[in-house]
């Protein structure tokens, strides 16, 4: 038989390439069941995150005890059941069923007046009232104790007003960025974030130990195929799945969760193809190592989802963690692409306040991808 | 014949596609009955429906005296199975493997044991027996997987495509090992490609497009298609065949 | 039922062989609950604030010195305009802005009221809530110090018309005595240890379980054990009391190093809690092995658990309150076992709940559990 002539190598080289990129796909798109946990995961994700997490606390359940029931305590409650901090459950007797309405996690908080409450204010001048808050979730109990304390200051306000001198300081309180306190501000960036990484180094490494573990990955080792390309050519359908999520992730933001990309499209497109090729390196570092899918899987999920949830700084503010951790967090590629995200989409900024962040994630990017090549090759010899 | 096995217009159709079509047939106690066929023309479906693994869409099939449809249970006391994978657990050793398969199948500890002395012996494999199944070559975990499928004496023993890869002095042991099964009343239901093992079998079906295209003993089938060979009668049937194998 | 005992033998025998994923599954874990709870503190403090103080007056000196003598503030910038310290919000520098505007003493006594303005950046909003908490308390406390002390001063002070209001009292001022129970120093760690281990016990049981289940199915054993006589029942129970064991396992080492390192000791009762374990490890092995039916690849299962567990993570109330989610999220979160396994370990562990207290979450999670286990058992065919 006759073969054509090449050109020369260099063309048949990219043929070649594009030949295997093809079968990657075809791959991936076949696979109906993954392929909807590829697209399906984030997605969800993001729109169910976005609706539903939120640091907002309103509405807590609280239980009144009213031991005085005078004007006073009357006018009190009638101030609390008007804010929407609070949601009064109950009216309790006597404060011992308090224990048990806590046990229950009924109720987050109790105020209690005493007895000649309203008395002891006219006559002395001073009354106390009392506020049990459950502390099991300290970050809430201080929170509504907070918002019972502004209540109470308030009405102190109001009371002031009569007297004279009452030097009322009135602080003006302006919510940037996210005035409404919606939990999606934050949450999504960091969904985003933990997402990406997670799906593009799980998808990667058991995509890459499947072939090994099949006994294909020898016949592409025996080719004359450079490992270079083996590697690009498995990226790839990856590279572009994560491609396609992101811009669904971003057009459902701004649809469903009124998070328009305030600032440049194209910047954060950018950012988050480095981003992603930071992932795939991961994943393919994690590839080498592992004999068996199982324990890719059980490698990148136990291994990366612990650090990348806390480390990325959208659940726990990373100042707040031991000087350790903090430098851990440093190496965890999601945690720049979170600034990233919220400086250029959240706030709209340009590249002049993301720059540090992007050299870091190319930086990462470049030394990954060239030491997971080299362990590549070293592993063929 | 004493049929241990007895099948009427038994057909499994996936949809539109008929896998199967009216296969009507009968084995004998003690028979070596083999069931040959291209790869895709039916003969894991028909096995499989025999086995109980497939519910089959219309005609009737006994094994074993019990019904296909209604007695799947019972039907799977009284059979062995082997399939194409050797099925073993990797992780657990020769005597591990042995004994979970005894148990399932309702033995008794002290019979498990004897067997497993028995088993062992006959397959020279008494030096393995704390060693884990994936650690043996192939031809004896082949062996071994076989031994295992009758390790509960059942009456009948259904074989998937069982020596695949292997080297013909394996392939020889195992059939020695089916022709003693055999002799000791099992009857072995075999399907295979290789045409040359049908010459091992009492008697031969040849699937073609999902129905039975032949069914005699392998002299018989020679004679008929005036072949040298069964892989020339194969051949004979199978050139016209829609459905090639992949 | 003698099939049974065969069928755990086989299970434990490959469970206790496999090296690999008995350090990963008991390791893992460990190294889960000694890091997370250290990072995982929402306590906020060291909140970046940068002030503008345009009044440069005592009080304006004396608010300033209060808030950074507070504790819960780092003084990052102190501009001499408003927008640079808005600039400073911006670029992450700092997490509020305060601007003391000018005339701010002198305005306060003359017209006995005046503004201040905060700025908070509420994308991150326990940050923005306590942030603003605690400035407004601090302002709070030091309006009412200024008060004070200005009363004080007028009494004692020359005459004039300020001295017509000398001998008058303070106003009437209700004070607040709060206390704060189960947790009274506020320790983080008794919040998250408890949820932490429960995700750790649920990535075991239901994902764990999916994979080995589909490990057959990829091999073939799993048609041997089709063709054998084994009751479809009896093959799942199989399957699913190894996997108990070792959540069993791995929830007991969680506690004690819950103690060990934490020094938390349940108030509650280690039977309500074992108890409410094995109810919850029912229904996530039920998913295991829902999903398991569902999955013929182990990448198919990966995908399937993961995909679960993520969204379990995040929405069962670990991270975020339930309270919080909006009315339909509630509902669906209510679904999940973790969210209710969860709720009974805090009110457990930290208050010491009983069984009658917990009695709507375990009948929540029994059925629940009830009803994936059907759905995988009436999934899972022996017989196709």
């Amino acid at each position: 038989m006759n073969w054509p002539e090449t050109r020369n190598v260099k063309e048949t080289n990219m043929r070649q390439l594009f030949t295997f990129i093809r079968k990657e796909f075809l791959q991936v798109l076949r696979d109906r069941k993954t392929l909807l946990m590829l697209f399906g995961l984030p997605i969800a994700q993001i729109v169910l995150f976005g609706f539903a997490l939120s640091n907002e606390i309103k509405d807590s359940r609280i239980a009144l005890v009213d031991y005085s029931k005078d004007a006073i305590t009357t006018r009190l409650i009638g101030k609390i059941e008007a804010s929407h901090y609070f949601d009064i459950r109950r009216s309790l007797a006597g404060a011992e069923q308090l224990n048990a309405a806590f046990k229950r996690g009924d109720i987050r908080m109790a105020v209690i007046f005493p007895q000649n409450f309203g008395d002891d204010l006219i006559h002395t001048g001073k009354a106390t009232l009392q506020v049990i808050a459950d502390a099991s979730d300290p970050n809430q109990a201080t929170t509504i104790t907070n918002y019972l304390e502004s209540i109470v200051t308030d009405y102190n306000a109001e009371l002031a007003k009569d007297a004279q001198q009452s030097l009322q300081i009135q602080p003006e309180v302006q919510m940037l960025y996210n005035p409404e306190l919606r939990g999606a501000p934050n949450f999504v960036p960091g969904v985003m974030a933990l997402v990406l990484m997670l799906v593009c180094t799980m998808m990667t490494s058991v995509a890459i130990v499947r072939e090994k573990e099949l006994g294909t990955m020898e016949i592409l080792l025996v080719s004359p195929f450079k490992p270079i390309y083996i590697i690009i050519a498995k990226l790839a359908p990856n590279l572009l799945i994560s491609i396609v999520n992101l811009f669904i992730i971003l057009v459902l933001s701004d649809v469903f969760l009124d998070l328009p990309v305030k600032g440049s499209v194209f910047l954060l497109v950018g950012c988050s193809i480095l981003f992603i090729l930071t992932c795939l390196s991961i994943g393919l570092l994690l590839s080498i190592n592992a004999k068996t899918q199982q324990a890719a899987m059980m490698g990148s999920l136990m291994g990366m989802m612990l650090p990348t949830m806390l480390l990325t700084g959208f659940l726990f503010p990373i100042e707040n963690m031991p000087v350790a951790l903090q430098v851990l967090a440093n190496l965890v590629p999601s945690r720049w692409y979170f600034i990233i995200i919220k400086q250029v989409m959240m706030k709209g900024l340009g590249f002049a306040s993301v720059w540090k962040e992007t050299l870091i994630l190319a930086g990462m990017c470049t030394l990954l991808f060239t030491i997971s090549l080299r362990n590549f090759k070293i592993r063929l010899q | 014949m004493d049929a241990v096995i007895t099948t009427d217009k038994l057909t499994k159709k996936f949809g539109a596609f008929v896998a199967a079509s009216e296969l009507t047939f009968e084995v004998g106690k003690g028979e070596i009955f083999g069931f040959l066929g291209a790869n895709g023309a039916g003969k894991t479906t028909a096995m499989r429906m025999l086995c109980g693994l497939l519910t089959p869409s219309s005609g009737k099939a006994t094994i074993a005296g019990f019904d296909v449809y209604t007695q799947t249970e019972k039907i799977k006391k009284n059979i062995g199975y082997m399939s194409q994978k050797f099925s073993l657990y990797d992780d657990l050793t020769v005597s591990e493997n042995i004994r979970f398969y005894g148990g399932i199948y309702g033995m008794s500890r002290p019979a498990i044991k004897k067997k497993t002395g028995l088993l062992l012996e006959e397959l020279q494999l008494q030096s393995e027996t704390n060693t884990l199944v994936r650690e043996l070559p192939l031809g004896w975990k082949q062996k071994l997987s076989f031994s295992v499928s009758i390790v509960h004496d059942p009456e009948i023993v259904f074989l998937d495509e069982p020596t695949g890869g292997v080297d013909p002095v394996t392939r020889r042991q195992f059939w020695d090992l089916i022709y003693a099964a055999a002799d000791s009343g099992v009857t072995i239901f075999v399907t295979t490609h290789y045409m040359d093992e049908a010459e091992y079998c009492n008697r031969v079906s040849i699937m073609v497009d999902g129905v039975i295209a032949a069914l005699d003993t392998p002299a018989g089938l020679k004679q008929k298609y005036g072949s040298a060979s069964m892989e020339d009668v194969f051949y004979e049937l199978a050139r016209n065949a829609k459905r090639k194998g992949d | 039922m003698k099939t049974l005992v065969f069928l755990l033998e086989k299970e434990f025998r490959q469970l206790l062989r496999n090296r690999q994923l008995l350090r990963t599954l008991l390791l893992a874990p460990l190294i889960q609950l000694i890091l997370l709870p250290l990072a995982a503190d929402y306590s906020v403090k060291n909140i970046n604030i940068a002030v503008t103080d345009n009044d440069h007056s005592p009080s304006s000196q004396r608010l300033i010195a209060k808030i950074t003598a507070s504790g819960y503030f780092r003084l990052t910038g102190y501009t001499a305009s408003y927008p640079a310290a808005l600039k400073m919000v911006e670029q992450d520098k700092a997490d509020l802005a305060l601007q003391i505007p000018a005339h701010f003493e002198r305005d306060l006594v003359r017209e006995n009221t005046k503004q201040l303005y905060i700025a908070i950046n509420a994308i991150e909003g326990t940050k923005a809530n306590l942030g603003g908490a605690y400035l407004r308390s601090i302002i709070g406390d030091f309006n009412d110090d200024l008060r004070v002390q200005w009363n004080m001063m007028t009494e004692t002070g020359q005459g004039n018309a300020i001295s017509a209001s000398a001998g008058q009292d303070d106003p009437p001022q209700v004070s607040v005595a709060s206390s704060n129970w189960y947790n009274p120093f506020l320790n983080f760690h008794l919040y998250m240890v408890p949820a932490i281990l429960v995700t750790l016990v649920t990535a075991i049981a239901a994902m764990q379980s999916a994979f080995n289940i589909v490990q057959e199915k990829e091999s073939g054993t799993i048609e041997q054990i089709n063709v054998s006589p084994i009751k479809k029942h009896i093959f799942i129970i199989g399957k699913m009391i190894p996997f108990l064991a070792l959540g069993i396992l791995l929830f007991t080492m969680g506690l004690l190093v819950g103690r060990l390192l934490y020094g938390i000791v349940p108030v509650g009762s280690l039977l309500v809690l074992y108890v409410s374990l094995v109810v919850y490890l029912f229904a996530m092995l039920g998913l295991g092995l829902l999903l398991a039916t569902y999955s013929n690849t182990q990448m198919q299962a990966m995908s399937l658990s993961f995909f679960f567990i993520n969204i379990f993570n995040m929405m069962s109330g670990v991270f975020t309150s339930i309270d919080s989610m909006p009315g339909w999220a509630q509902a669906i979160v209510f679904t999940f076992p973790p969210s209710h396994f969860i709720k009974i370990m805090r009110t457990v562990v930290l208050k010491g709940s009983g069984f009658s207290d917990i009695m709507p979450e375990l009948w929540a999670m029994a059925a629940i559990g009830v009803f994936l286990n059907t759905w995988a058992v009436l999934n899972y065919r022996k017989t196709a």
